[in-house]
């Protein structure tokens, strides 16, 4: 086994890099809306950007009230053993 | 005959039967074999092809093979290869005898066209699946196996007894579209939602799948939901409750996998989310709706059984499933994190993956006929895949926080299961066309338009943009050992309870009953031994002599009465 070998992800540097990247892409991605046109089929699907900040705003609420949801059912592990 | 042997689902039934019978070598032929007789025998049947066989004079359509039979027909046996080779190590030979009946059985109720051998076959997928959970020898597991166990007999039940009401209102037994106007339709209806995991009777998916052997929660994410899928698609196209109940499926499993530990449950989540979007299609039920639900199940059977086995292949290696002491395996491992990330790609639906070209068909066909607000839950539930089987599993598993496990890599022949499938799940994003010629309907859709690509990996980067500001600010709820509550807490606790009152009293009162009974006898004995007994008044025996003397005395006593008036 490979016990010490270094990785590249091991270093914070570049999990840093990932992460810058995927903040240009996102930006990228927001400012295309301009660049084409959107085939939509309900009026607020054509409002700027609306699956980005949708795609964010489910996800923050999603992860949001499952924290709620944990307070609530969390039991032990062997709770039904 | 000749035809019955030929038939895909009875040759894997019989073969399953005698495999553990096999000598080894032998055996490892038949596993290879029998899928391809299978295969064959799907390949050589016509479509339009009805066998009808009869038993007590009511005619039995054994198979019936159309668009709709053939597509899920096929991904079974393709996944039955997968499972096989996934299992080519395995040494307890009723693991895969069971599989391959299971498998089987699947395959014939998908090509059944009556109710009744559609039940026969419904519950040879109830006995043989549920050995694969016991396979796994722990006390959970049992427990599990024989709650998942009772459920779907039942659900069997549910369809005999709507089957039979069916039979005498229409005196025919033909699986055709059904309605639930009707009690027998709605009966059978329940039948298919229980296999379904409907919300509310979905809880023996999470209960016993992340139970189940490793290989076997393999085989049980392919088959017993995805028949119910394709049952509702021939019963119940177009049956509107299902946009709501199918919406609602997407939705409430995401909030429960976020929070799971257990990565088979989080799995067991996230199939029962994608289930969801199959079961709108149906409820929507136009040409496009039901090409859409059949293409997501041949997609989704792949890449979760992908999951499921590169979840598998950790459990099998490392001893552990708890995404509390995981992390870092990407080191280990890294073929299988590489196989597993195809396998989130896929189900979250990115460009040039399975998913993200029969996910859209169910989307595009909620949105054309208007149901603003499925549509928009549906999207809401993307994104919930994005986090629990996108995110949590691959990251959490083989990266996040190093737990310092070092294992080897997965055996060679799972390796090469999860390969092929990651291919696969590959190929059919790159080259839609493959699956769409499958399809029950021609199809007039393009999933690759600039429109498409661009919001949906807008939807998918931001959400993984949220991820990373929550999991970087550390308000991205951490992985910790526990069990949540779900539905299953009413019948396990309080359901427990109720039965065990319910024993207590029937017990308790059974006691008074009997002691009561016991005094009442003791009571009147007594009072006949009073009377009766030995010194009892009524039981002296009198002497004759004194009964004549008695007689002489009233006769006399008789005669004196008379003189006197």
């Amino acid at each position: 086994m490979k016990e010490n070998k270094e990785f590249w992800l091991d270093k914070p540097k570049n999990i840093n890099k990932i992460v810058y990247f995927l903040y240009a892409v996102c930006a990228a991605l927001f400012f295309s809306d301009l660049a084409y046109h959107k085939h939509a089929y309900f009026y607020f699907e054509s409002w700027f950007g609306f699956y980005a900040w949708f795609g964010f705003l489910a996800y923050i609420t999603i992860v949001m009230s499952a924290k709620i949801l944990r307070k609530l059912i969390k039991r032990k592990e062997d709770y039904y053993d | 005959m000749i035809s019955l042997l030929s038939h895909p689902a009875v040759v894997l039934i019989i073969g399953g039967l005698i495999l553990p019978f096999l000598p080894n070598v032998l055996r490892k032929v038949a596993l290879l074999f029998l899928p391809i007789l299978s295969i064959t025998g799907l390949q050589v049947t016509e479509f339009g092809t009805h066998i009808p066989l009869d038993l007590f004079n009511y005619e039995l359509q054994i198979i019936r093979l159309d668009q709709l039979s053939y597509i899920f027909s096929l991904i079974f046996i393709i996944a039955l290869f997968i499972v096989v080779i996934y299992g080519w190590h395995e040494k307890d030979r009723l693991q895969l005898a069971s599989i391959f009946i299971y498998a089987g059985a699947a395959i014939g109720a998908v090509l059944s066209g009556d109710l009744i051998t559609l039940f026969v076959f419904w519950e040879i997928t109830a006995i043989s699946s549920a050995i694969l959970i016991w396979a796994n020898k722990t006390t959970r597991a049992m427990r599990a196996g024989q709650r998942y166990f009772i459920i779907h007999v039942s659900s069997g039940l549910f369809l005999l007894a709507g089957s039979i009401l069916h039979f005498k209102q229409t005196g025919s037994f033909a699986f055709n579209h059904l309605s639930i106007d009707n009690f027998a339709g709605l009966l059978i209806f329940i039948a298919f939602g229980i296999k379904c995991a409907f919300p509310f009777l979905h809880n023996w998916l999470q209960d016993a799948y992340p139970q189940a052997s490793v290989i076997g929660t393999v085989a049980l994410s392919v088959y017993t939901t995805k028949l119910a899928v394709y049952a509702l698609a021939r019963g119940y196209a177009g049956t509107e409750i299902l946009i709501w109940i199918g919406a609602i499926m997407t939705a409430f499993p995401i909030f429960f996998a976020v929070i799971e530990n257990d990565m088979r449950k989080v799995l067991s989540y996230s199939l029962n989310n994608q289930l969801g979007f199959m079961v709108v299609g149906i409820g929507v039920g136009t040409e496009m709706a039901l090409n859409g639900t059949a293409s997501h199940a041949f997609a989704h059977i792949l890449y979760k059984a992908l999951l499921f086995m590169s979840m598998g292949a950790v459990l099998h290696r490392v001893g552990t499933i708890k995404a509390s002491e995981l992390g870092g395996l990407y080191k280990s491992m890294p073929w299988t994190a590489s196989f597993c990330i195809v396998g989130s790609l896929s189900i979250c639906a990115f460009p040039l993956f399975s998913g993200f070209v029969s996910k859209a068909m169910i989307l595009t066909a909620v949105a054309e006929q208007g149901h603003w607000l499925i549509w928009l839950i549906l999207l809401f539930a993307s994104a919930g895949v994005l986090d629990h089987s996108g995110i949590k599993i691959p990251f959490f598993t083989f990266f996040a926080h190093d737990s310092g496990k070092r294992c080897q890599e997965a055996p060679a022949n799972m390796l090469l299961a999860m390969g092929i499938t990651a291919a696969s799940c590959i190929a059919i994003g790159v080259y839609p066309a493959m699956l769409y010629k499958l399809l029950p309907y021609s199809v007039d859709f393009i999933p690759y338009t600039t429109s498409h690509v661009i919001t949906q990996l807008q939807l998918l980067l931001f959400s993984a943009l949220a991820f990373t500001i929550l999991y970087r600010t550390k308000l991205y709820p951490p992985e910790i050992p526990s069990t949540n509550l779900d539905f299953d807490w009413f019948y396990r606790v309080p359901g427990a309870y109720l039965v065990k009152g319910f024993a207590t009293v029937i017990v308790e009162s059974e006691k008074y009953l009997f002691n009561a009974l016991k005094k009442f006898v003791f009571i009147v004995g007594s009072r006949l031994h009073q009377h009766h007994g030995p010194q009892g008044v009524l039981s002296k025996t009198w002497p004759t002599g004194s009964m004549v003397m008695w007689v002489a005395f009233l006769l006399g006593a008789y005669l004196i009465l008379y003189y006197m008036w």
